[in-house]
């Protein structure tokens, strides 16, 4: 069983935290998010032009890139992060053009060799798979695409046609950050979408608080939490960790207890 | 890869929107369903005889169609005063920049519009750089009574005014984007992400020949009229087909406008102009000169970028013309052979801007001064019975501060 398979079948929601390589201690905030209680780690690759990330995760990028951070960079710590954690998955979630410009044998490659489970790639939709996709699935790394609120019926089989670990629900139509969806239209959706797939079903876009949080996990199998972290880092620098910590601790907790309606480990 | 030579060079692209190796769908799932639903009802308007009709006839009546073709008695001669003997090609500009709006930009905003309302969309948005776009898209929307938001870098914003001004008295909602170096770069990222957070009910009419399929596409096919119309005037003109097409190039829309029609003539050679800013070896925008093949904004082309795929920042003392990518069309067109790309500098431009103003009696804008600047150099190098056609593809107006300024001229 893959690490994200396991993170996945512990019998209960999963919790997922993004934060953005090379902003803040990036070594120290990861491991707080561990101690936390996070499931699967989330790990942004900067990029210039974050077209899909709102006001948060925009600023979190350029602080990162700011520092110099580069690919390298990230995938050090990615490798750092797996030798420290070696049970707990970690994906990277960025933009296409830093994953392709060495090529994409040469990301999925490096991606393999640092102990990273899965790429999450923002701009790459199944109608441009050829660009990235086959070389993640030649390398091991598994592809884990986004399904939107308007991704009808017709287009789900595409995007779940070459998706592995999990899939990512985004659950409003809009940019990482502030507005969030009501959680009836995405229990229809995840639902949906549990229909067509044995992927377990994280959703995230707008999660902040532990409410929210214990709301969605007993519609889906996993929750994404991340600008609210992201803005954590900002706030609070070399003390981030701390706070990261007790942030996802909360967070786990209501999401790990949370009652299992749509849960894939009660399908068999 | 197999070389295999295509036998036009008009039926790009693919119906997956690819040019060769460029252009594509690089968008956020959200998008993908409203932009297969574009192509889908861009391929039905333009089998529709009355979108056509609508089409053209805004075109001759709105935007003032079709523009001159203009010989450049004095320009031609002041060039072939420091030519070798017998050597001096006739220059000719199609004036598009005696369009509605002043500029090329209009008659892609008029196609777009025509669209939008066929889609059943009730609200506009837009980028803008030098604010040409902004306005051609506020006096459509305008015309047609549809609320319309322009994203502009807070930069542009800054050395633009007067265009901004313009964009309020149409009626638009101007937002200044601070992220970035905010320029059109950022411009268009805003305008992406009010797009995914506003698809039910909103068109994005990107202002050039870049973005994700169809655009390229479709801005190319609306701007196509230039090239049409340019063709059928230099042959009832001149019996002939000119020798050299020059057009400066920003994303391309106004040079894919001009070049397109052409493409299969093979005696007609086209130069595309790009930003070389402050020197191709210092800040510059000419991404096909200074590029790499990446992916941005929807589609894959040269950038201007770093080694980790981070896109740098252009520059060119255009506004226009700031812009670290290129249409996909012309990626393909550069790898293809088909089209030759040169690059001049601001201050080729500055000269060049005041070398049409003394000449013609024209002030061009910055944009299509770039592509004088390139037809400085090459006239000379051709004999006086060629022919080189140039886009004046917008006026100057917008610049004169600008220009000002670089001349050290207190306003
Ligand atoms: C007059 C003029 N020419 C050219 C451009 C560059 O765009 P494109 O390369 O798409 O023609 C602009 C853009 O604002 C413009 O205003």
């Amino acid at each position: 069983m893959t690490r994200l398979a396991a993170a996945f079948a512990k019998g209960r929601p999963a919790l997922v935290c993004f934060i953005t390589a090379g902003d803040g201690d990036t070594a120290a905030n990861l491991d707080a998010l561990v101690a936390g209680g996070a499931d699967v780690i989330e790990l942004g690759m900067p990029f210039t032009d974050p077209m899909a990330d709102g006001p948060a995760i925009q600023a979190a990028n350029l602080r990162s890139l700011g520092r110099g951070t580069t690919t390298r960079e990230v995938l050090m710590i990615a490798n750092e992060f797996r030798e420290r954690h070696p049970d707990v998955p970690l994906v990277l979630m960025g933009y296409a053009n830093p994953m392709i410009r060495r090529g994409p044998e040469w990301f999925a490659g490096e991606c393999a060799g640092c102990g990273v489970d899965g790429v999450i790639c923002v701009d790459i939709p199944p109608e441009e798979d050829p660009e990235l996709g086959p070389s993640l699935r030649a390398a091991g790394v598994d592809l884990i695409r986004l399904a939107t609120p308007t991704t009808d019926a017709a287009r789900l089989p595409a995007v779940l046609d070459g998706s592995s670990g999990f899939v990512y629900y985004v659950s409003v139509a809009g940019i990482t950050g502030k507005q969030q969806a009501a959680t009836a239209s995405v229990a229809d959706n995840v639902a949906r979408i549990k229909r067509s797939t044995d992927l377990p079903v994280a959703v995230g876009f707008g999660v902040r608080t532990p409410e929210q949080a214990a709301a969605l996990a007993r519609v889906a199998d996993g929750v994404v939490v991340g600008s609210a972290l992201v803005e954590l880092v900002a706030e609070h620098g070399a003390s981030a960790p701390e706070h990261l910590k007790s942030l996802t601790r909360s967070l786990a907790e209501v999401v790990h207890s949370a009652t299992l309606e749509n849960h894939s480990s009660l399908r068999a | 890869m197999t070389e295999q030579k295509p036998n036009s060079f008009r039926n790009q692209p693919d119906e997956r929107g690819h040019f060769g190796q460029f252009g594509g769908r690089y968008v956020a799932e959200t998008l993908m369903p409203l932009i297969l639903e574009l192509d889908r009802e861009y391929r039905a308007a333009k089998a529709d005889p009355a979108f056509k009709a609508e089409f053209d006839d805004l075109l001759e009546h709105y935007v003032g169609r079709p523009s001159p073709l203009y010989y450049a008695p004095r320009l031609t001669e002041a060039l072939r005063e420091s030519a070798p003997e017998g050597m001096g090609a006739q220059i000719w500009f199609k004036r598009d920049e005696l369009n509605h709006t002043g500029a090329h930009k209009i008659n892609n905003c008029v196609g777009q519009i025509l669209l939008a309302m066929r889609m059943g969309k009730t609200r506009i948005i837009a980028e803008t750089g030098a604010g040409q776009h902004g306005v051609a898209t506020a006096t459509v929307c305008a015309r047609f009574g549809l609320p319309c938001t322009i994203f502009m870098g807070a930069t542009d914003v800054a050395r633009q005014q007067p265009n901004v001004f313009r964009m309020k008295l149409l009626g638009a909602q101007v937002v200044p984007v601070t992220s970035g170096a905010a320029t059109l770069k950022d411009a268009m990222n805003e305008a992406l992400r009010d797009w995914v957070a506003n698809v039910h009910d909103t068109f994005y009419i990107i202002g050039t020949a870049a973005g994700p399929h169809p655009y390229p596409e479709l801005v190319r096919d609306f701007q196509s009229v230039i090239g049409t119309e340019a063709r059928a005037q230099m042959l009832s003109r001149t019996g002939r087909l000119p020798d050299l097409l020059v057009a400066a190039i920003g994303g391309g829309s106004n040079a894919i406008g001009l070049f397109h029609p052409f493409l299969d003539d093979p005696e007609v050679g086209m130069l595309g102009v790009e930003a070389a800013g402050h020197g191709l070896d210092k800040q510059h925008a000419a991404s096909l000169a200074g590029g790499f093949p990446g992916v941005l904004h929807g589609n894959k082309t040269y950038l201007l970028q770093d080694e980790d795929g981070q896109i740098a920042e252009a520059h060119s003392i255009s506004a226009g013309l700031d812009y670290p990518g290129i249409g996909p069309e012309h990626a393909w067109l550069k790898e293809t052979g088909r089209v030759e790309y040169t690059s001049a500098t601001d201050t080729e431009a500055l000269d060049a801007f005041q070398l049409l103003c003394r000449t013609e009696g024209i002030i061009p804008a910055l944009e299509p001064s770039h592509a004088i600047a390139a037809i400085v150099k090459r006239a000379r190098e051709m004999p006086e019975d060629s022919i080189i056609l140039a886009n004046l593809c917008g006026r100057g107006d917008k610049d004169i501060f600008t220009v000002a300024e670089a001349l050290g001229v207190e306003m």
